[in-house]
């Protein structure tokens, strides 16, 4: 079992045929996603690597019956291109694309609170049901697809290439998971970390969740106050910018401690208070989850037990 | 992006928020035209610079004569200016914004900023403005009044009717008031802010003895992403106050934080970025710089963000972590070796590279008989680069 996505969801990819959108068209299509269509606005009945491309993505949906779009498009139009996704009736919108104005993004929230869809980024590296033991994967987004195992745990995430460690750091210690989800790095986005919490609490396919959070905004701590009034299963929890300075941007747009909020003591005392296990050492999070999991030992591999 | 009071007084003024008028000196011999050109005084001389608290720093000073303005003038402008927001070394001051002083009567508090937590914008207002009031909202939260703006209309015409009477705007002021509130959430729609306050927004005495209502001081945060929008600010923006190897870092494309410490870091990603900072800190040792090239980056962007880092005096030791997700190791591998070429490696090299092309990056290095520590996984790496440095200190 898995959260948003699995190997039948059908994708499309806007912005497919610029060199981007047709790199990672092919590693999710090789992947094993059910990659139906691409989209691009005047480049309408081209294809791109066997992939029918069309103008639109009203289009797409009505000769392709796409159900989840990847977004790959540059900063400019990318708020468009979302909006289109969700007038088209795409249920599943997931935005890769980094450096969307934060205007663009309190237009794109304001526009989809209208709509049934659901938007997850944007920049951020998307979301993956690991493929494996006979079951087909799919993958919607930029992260390195052979580094995931299929397994129980969910893992949700303010950034990238941390997720790729947190989730090689789980599959070495034989922790597959049931669905990785990048929320994105910006401080107005689609999905929050509390809508993923929910969505893993009632998946039967997930056992426990992983949670990467960085300093800046409130997330950590919606995510601390969710967790003790509608969790059951175990939540572990790091979160990155320690040793950030305040009030400098560390990278992401959303990652800075202003006026004291949103520092990494704050979220660490909000997530522990909550009965979140907290793991203070990012080169310990698969072996933080790992001990829950087999006990303290961990010495015998867990394909032996 | 920060802007100058002076370019937020200008951009509010075209948006009919009332300001008074002001020219900008970069030298203490342009003040004698500028007093000329505003009238008899007094009038008041402002460092430009991005810090908040410039009044009690020495910053702002009134002036009742010619040669005071000038010595004023002078002063603010040959030293940098120390305020509690600067940090000990303080800021370079290249302008003061001279202005005709204003009889103040009242200071209120008005800004629109992006607000994490409602998901847009967000309209604050308050009675009482001045030097001191970030300090006191924490404590009092009641005298402040949110607006959540709709991001798709915009401030409405109630919206800022009511917020000119909580912040204390009647009578003949409230409808002016009203229009500069409305001014304000324009600018910040129109700029792509992120940030624009006015502090204070003051009820002043005009010349001719009739109250007013007035911006007395403006700043204004450009959200980074929305700059190619506007290609006009983004030109004039100033950078003094970053550090050299930011401003270079910038220019490159990539996102550089000069922190205390003496391992140079070089890592892809915002979050293992950080992370690896933390793990440094753990193991007992301390980070010079937060550097992520990110994902996309080409392999001359990677040779120069190199650059930056071994250019850096205060290394003792580099440690390069990578975890290949679209980045890919051997593009890593190689950006490094170019550098090496012009800058020499002068200090122990800690390299762990994980991932997209990870073998074929070791195997690259390998190969260069380049003198590298090996490391496999990231505690592995954390450590050796701190003992790396401790043994070069």
């Amino acid at each position: 079992m898995s959260i948003l996505v699995d190997g039948e969801t059908a994708v499309l990819v806007q912005g497919i045929t610029g060199a981007s959108g047709r790199l990672h068209a092919k590693a999710c299509r090789e992947y094993g996603t059910r990659v139906v269509a691409g989209v691009t606005p005047g480049k309408g009945g081209a294809e791109v690597d066997g992939t029918p491309v069309f103008d639109t993505v009203r289009e797409a949906v009505r000769r392709t019956g796409a159900a989840a779009s990847l977004i790959l498009v540059p900063a400019p139009a990318a708020a468009g291109a979302i909006l289109e996704a969700a007038d088209a009736g795409i249920r599943l919108i997931v935005a890769i694309t980094e450096g969307i104005p934060v205007l663009d993004m309190a237009r794109v929230k304001a526009r989809l609170k209208k709509t049934k869809s659901r938007l997850i980024g944007p920049n951020g590296p998307g979301i993956i049901t690991p493929a494996g033991a006979g079951r087909p994967g799919c993958m919607i987004g930029i992260m390195a697809g052979e580094i995931h195992k299929p397994g129980r745990i969910g893992v949700v995430s303010r950034s990238g290439t941390l997720t790729y460690e947190a989730v090689w750091q789980l599959t070495q210690k034989g922790l597959g998971q049931s669905t990785v989800v990048g929320i994105g790095g910006d401080p107005l986005k689609g999905t929050e970390f509390t809508d993923i919490l929910a969505l893993f609490e009632k998946d039967p396919g997930t056992d426990a969740v992983l949670l990467i959070g960085e300093i800046g905004g409130s997330d950590e701590e919606d995510a601390a106050a969710f967790f003790k009034s509608s969790m059951t299963k175990p939540l572990f929890a790091f979160v990155a910018g320690r040793t950030a300075p305040e009030g400098r941007r560390m990278g992401h747009a959303g990652a800075v401690v202003e006026g004291g909020l949103g520092s990494w003591v704050g979220k660490r005392r909000a997530l522990e208070a909550a009965g979140v296990q907290f793991i203070e050492s990012p080169a310990e999070i698969g072996a933080t989850v790992a001990k829950w999991k087999f006990g303290d030992s961990i010495l015998i591999s867990p394909s032996a037990k | 992006m920060k802007l100058h009071e002076y370019q937020a007084k200008v951009l509010l003024a075209a948006r009919g928020v009332p300001v008074q008028k002001g020219f900008v000196a970069a030298r203490p011999g342009q003040v004698p035209a500028i007093l000329k050109k505003l009238g008899p005084g007094p009038w008041v001389v402002k460092a430009q610079v991005h810090a908040g608290g410039r009044g009690r720093a020495g910053g702002i000073r009134l002036v009742e004569s010619r040669d005071d303005a000038l010595t004023a003038a002078k002063d603010i402008l040959v030293k940098p200016l120390v305020t509690p927001q600067t940090g000990s070394a303080g800021l370079p001051v290249r302008s003061v914004l001279i202005c005709k002083a204003v009889d103040i009567r009242r200071e209120a508090y008005a800004a629109v900023l992006m607000d994490r937590r409602s998901g847009g914008p967000v309209l604050v207002v308050s009675r009482e403005g001045g030097a001191d009031v970030e300090a006191r909202s924490g404590s009092s939260p009641d005298k402040f009044l949110r607006l959540p703006i709709d991001p798709l209309r915009g401030l409405t015409a109630a919206q800022a009717k009511r917020a000119a009477k909580f912040s204390g705007f009647r009578g003949s002021l409230a409808a002016p008031a009203a229009r500069a509130l409305s001014g304000i959430s324009r600018a910040f729609f129109s700029l792509d802010a992120l940030l624009v306050e006015v502090n204070p927004l003051a009820e002043v005495k005009s010349p001719g003895g009739r109250p007013a209502v007035m911006a007395v001081d403006a700043k204004i945060i450009v959200d980074d992403n929305g700059a190619f929008r506007h290609p006009d600010l983004a030109a004039e923006e100033d950078v003094g106050d970053l550090a050299p190897a930011e401003r270079r870092a910038r220019e490159a494309g990539v996102s550089y934080v000069r922190l205390e410490g003496d391992i140079g870091c070089l890592v892809n990603g915002a979050g293992l970025a950080m992370a690896t900072a933390d793990l440094l800190g753990m193991h007992g040792g301390a980070p010079a710089n937060f550097l992520d090239v990110g994902g996309g980056a080409r392999g001359i962007q990677v040779a120069e963000a190199f650059r930056i880092l071994l250019e850096d005096e205060r290394i003792r030791a580099v440690l390069v972590n990578i975890f290949g997700g679209i980045m890919k190791c051997d593009i890593i591998a190689r950006g490094l070796l170019e550098a090496i070429k012009t800058t020499g490696l002068r200090h122990p090299l800690v390299v762990r590279l994980e991932g997209n092309r990870s073998a074929e990056g070791r195997r690259i290095i390998a190969v260069s008989g380049l003198n590298v520590v090996n490391a496999d996984e990231l505690a592995d790496a954390a450590r050796k680069a701190v003992e790396a440095a401790k043994a070069a200190r």
